[in-house]
């Protein structure tokens, strides 16, 4: 269906007004996001490909992108079963205040990251009511991604989960299928898409954390130290080129976690029509 | 047999079943008719034991299944937007209550392909529900419910997703594999025209209730009230009689009991012509005439005619008239 | 599926614990903190020449990044659901970026940039300009993490809506600035609102981008995410909690303000 009686100067102002609009916010983009990161990357190279290649290799940039990599993949596989859980009973249960509890799932969204980690280390840390320490362990930094990525899994899942036709679950159950049948068969497979973008989204967010670890970890090097950490170390220490090679490193990271997310948004509609 | 007695549903405040008793006979095929609200779908649903009944029985081949979950009642459903498994390919949708049930491989395979083969779909194991068309996704779906070789089969408003003429094809069809099938079939349509061309009893329900029951020739010619007679044909009113417009004969000349009445349009549709026709008091009304009669009577807008019912006097009033639900012979 | 009553509520009862232990007994323990020895001291306590001008400098700051950020998102958005151009998929990255970048990385890009060793630094010091460890640095970097927030939920609504509206705009006579003024604004308003009030608790939460950027000049360059860092590293425990207290009355309010417009920011219209 095309617009008839559009006179011709028209079109073309809204033309050239289109193309106007993309450059400057093209230009925009690329100031702001595509400069600076690019500066990264040709930093990091300054000193030769030996000084990046010592920089990303030494003994403590290894420890602490292990260490980050693991409590990423901690958090994350944390998150998939409690999240699916969350959004399974945000969705499907009803209780009082269900309302005000699916509002505070963002919670974290909305919370400084710094904020964040005071809070949990007035519950876990040194004066903690309950009696805990867990201050400047590993658990600590796997507590604070806990914290921040919660949003994540929940809100991917939840959309699918309420569009989930549940005449599906009910046509299993006419043929005979048990709960945990459906579950596993009908429920479990629609949302796998969606649970493994939420997935990626907070593993993504867990690498690069910095505000709420940096309270609680206690930046103990080859043990709580996470990559964020460690290269604010370096920046602070006047080593920007090896700062810039750990980052050059950890954006790769980044990117090819962004690129999981686009395909898996596209593996995830193919059923759909 | 399907036996419903005294079912009585409620959602909150809303009554979605008033004591409804209903018997379905074995191998037949049973529309349950009416407009949206009436409880069709409910009672349907009820049957199935996708709902529960807060009061009344159900019983299934002489067996008390009223809180049978609807696991074990060896039924089979489909539904109106299809309920297919769009992450499943045909052959394991189809498979599915085969392989909920441990049959072993082999077998899964042989009853797959000769289901697939029966609706018309042999070929498309390997497609995905949403590579279908919308006919073609129905028809799976019932391929899906028989395979587990179910004693009844609900369908609820199979048709009502799809276009006209697949409607129609598709219900012919569907009469024509229950005759070969011969299981106990239940569907819920508002579709007069689908429950009179293929049910073998239709219920009438409306409004909660179950108005009347019957072959679709005795709802037509015999309908126990208002409701049912308007719900399955058109209808017109002559006074204090509801007739239907080819039940009206229209003359030049008065005959007795005949009402006077203006031409204000005359509709040729082709083999037959529709007289529309305004009565003294105002009320206007229709007359279905043969291209023949209508020839024969030369009518023109204006013309002063005599029209008179030549159906059995039935002189049924308005929806004041609760008539009684026949039970069917 | 319907689940059985002692599922139901064992799912319940392990969701609510969860969130419980990690979310809600956390926050509601600061509060309970923060006011424990009452509100004068708190008061006192946020009303000081450092926690005031914090509490300026991050409204000012977020005062410049969002509005040209829901300018950029709105003109993006456009022409990514409107326009046909390639590179689409490009764009679509950089715009995720801020997403999944560690805001240290973020940081550091622009000391990189704009400081005084970095690409643009000779320039700027002949200019007299200092952008790094001074206020300019800190909004670039502000401008940077809250980038696509507006841009994420135009986007959708925009193709959601699709451009007949816009196309019977012009049939019947309207230019391309009026339609858009008065046909494509109002139709996506309520996904710039939410994107906005996100953008928002994006520019006021930031802390790790701020912090490489920033040189926690107090009373120059502290924001009130800075501030809370400050104090508890100087031990000024209760000073920390007031801070953060105020912090996360800006965050719940953002979430209430969240909850009212999501519902609606899928309508694509009043």
């Amino acid at each position: 269906m095309s617009a008839t009686a559009v006179t011709v100067p028209a079109r073309r102002a809204e033309r050239s007004f289109g193309a106007l609009g993309l450059g400057v916010s093209t230009l925009w983009l690329s100031l702001i996001v595509l400069l600076p990161l690019s500066a990264v990357v040709v930093h990091g190279l300054d000193g030769g490909l030996g000084a990046f290649w010592d920089a990303v290799t030494s003994r403590q940039a290894i420890a602490a992108l292990r260490f980050t990599v693991l409590v990423s993949l901690a958090t994350v596989a944390i998150n998939v079963v409690g999240g699916t859980l969350i959004a399974w009973v945000l969705v499907r249960d009803r209780f009082p205040g269900k309302r005000i509890v699916n509002a505070l799932i963002d919670l974290p969204f909305a919370l400084p990251t710094i904020v964040a980690g005071l809070v949990l280390l007035t519950l876990y840390g040194q004066r903690s009511p309950l009696g805990l320490d867990i201050a400047f362990t590993q658990a600590a930094v796997l507590l604070a991604l806990l914290f921040v990525t919660l949003p994540f899994v929940i809100r991917s899942v939840q959309p699918v989960l309420i569009e989930l036709d549940t005449e599906m679950e009910q046509a299993a159950l006419s043929l005979g299928a048990a709960n945990a049948t459906i579950f596993r068969r009908i429920v479990l497979p629609n949302l796998v898409p969606a649970i493994l973008s939420g997935a990626a989204l907070a593993f993504a967010r867990a690498i690069g954390e910095f505000g709420s670890i940096v309270l609680i970890s206690g930046n103990i090097p080859f043990k709580t130290q996470v990559s964020s950490v460690y290269v604010f170390n370096l920046i602070e220490s006047d080593a920007p080129i090896s700062a810039a090679a750990v980052s050059t490193v950890l954006l790769l990271v980044s990117l090819v976690v962004l690129l999981a997310i686009r395909g898996l948004g596209r593996w995830g509609a193919r059923h759909d029509r | 047999m399907i036996s419903v007695t005294g079912v009585t549903k409620r959602f909150g405040d809303y009554v979605a079943l008033d004591d409804v008793s209903l018997e379905v006979p074995d191998g037949s095929l049973t529309a349950l008719l009416g407009p949206s609200g009436s409880g069709k779908s409910t009672l349907l649903r009820i049957i199935g034991g996708l709902e529960s009944p807060d009061v009344g029985r159900v019983e299934i081949h002489g067996e008390d299944q009223t809180s049978v979950s609807a696991r074990r009642r060896g039924i089979g459903f489909v539904f109106q937007h299809y309920a297919a498994f769009k992450h499943m390919t045909v052959r394991d949708n189809v498979a599915f209550g085969l392989t909920v049930r441990k049959r072993p491989k082999a077998e899964i395979a042989a009853r797959v392909d000769e289901l697939l083969e029966i609706v018309g779909l042999a070929g498309y194991q390997r497609r995905y529900p949403s590579q279908l068309s919308g006919g073609q996704r129905q028809r799976m779906a019932l391929a899906r419910a028989l395979a587990v070789e179910p004693r009844v089969l609900l369908l609820d408003e199979p048709f009502g997703a799809l276009d006209a003429k697949v409607r129609a094809d598709l219900r012919e069809w569907l009469r024509k594999l229950h005759d070969e099938v011969h299981v106990t079939t239940l569907l819920v349509t508002h579709d007069q025209e689908e429950a009179m061309s293929i049910a073998d009893q239709i219920a009438v329900m409306d409004h909660s209730r179950i108005e009347q029951v019957g072959t679709p020739r005795e709802l037509y010619d015999r309908p126990s009230s208002a409701f049912v007679m308007r719900f399955l044909g058109p209808v017109t009113r002559l006074g204090e009689a509801l007739v239907r417009p080819h039940d009206i004969a229209l003359s030049h000349e008065a005959r007795p009991g005949s009402f006077e009445a203006q031409v204000a349009r005359v509709v040729h549709l082709g083999f037959e012509v529709r007289a529309e026709l305004v009565l003294g008091d105002g009320e206007e009304l229709a007359v279905q005439l043969t291209r023949a009669e209508a020839d024969e009577l030369e009518l023109a807008v204006g013309d002063i005619v005599h029209v008179r019912s030549t159906a059995l006097p039935r002189a049924l009033a308005d929806a004041g008239d609760a008539a009684q639900p026949a039970l069917s012979a | 599926m319907t689940v059985s009553r002692p599922w139901r509520i064992g799912l319940r009862t392990l969701a609510l614990a969860y969130l419980g232990a990690l979310l809600f007994v956390p926050v509601g323990l600061v509060f309970y903190r923060t006011f424990e020895h009452g509100i004068a001291a708190v008061w006192a306590s946020i009303t000081t020449p450092a926690a005031i001008h914090a509490f300026q400098l991050t409204l000012t700051v977020t005062a410049i990044a969002v509005p040209l950020n829901t300018v950029f998102g709105i003109v993006m958005a456009l022409a990514l659901a409107r326009g046909r151009w390639r590179g689409k998929g490009i764009v679509n990255a950089l715009i995720d970026l801020p997403f999944a970048v560690s805001p240290i990385v973020i940081g550091l890009s622009l000391v990189l940039v704009y400081g005084i060793h970095g690409w643009l630094g000779p320039a700027l010091t002949k200019a007299g300009v200092q952008v790094i460890f001074s206020v300019p640095g800190i909004v670039l970097a502000t401008i940077f993490v809250s980038l696509p927030f507006v841009v994420r939920e135009v986007t959708p609504v925009l193709k959601e809506i699709g451009d007949e509206q816009e196309q019977a705009a012009a049939t019947l006579g309207a230019g391309a600035w009026t339609t858009f003024r008065r046909v494509t604004l109002p139709s996506i308003r309520w996904g710039v609102a939410y994107g906005v009030v996100l953008s928002v608790a994006r520019c006021i939460g930031e802390f790790g981008a701020v912090s490489v950027v920033s040189g926690k000049i107090a009373g120059e360059t502290d924001t009130l995410t800075l501030l809370v860092e400050k104090r508890f590293s100087n031990f000024d425990l209760a000073g920390a909690y007031a801070a953060s207290a105020l912090l996360a009355l800006i965050a719940l309010g953002t979430l209430l303000v969240m909850t009212m417009i999501k519902p609606r920011r899928e309508e694509g219209d009043a």
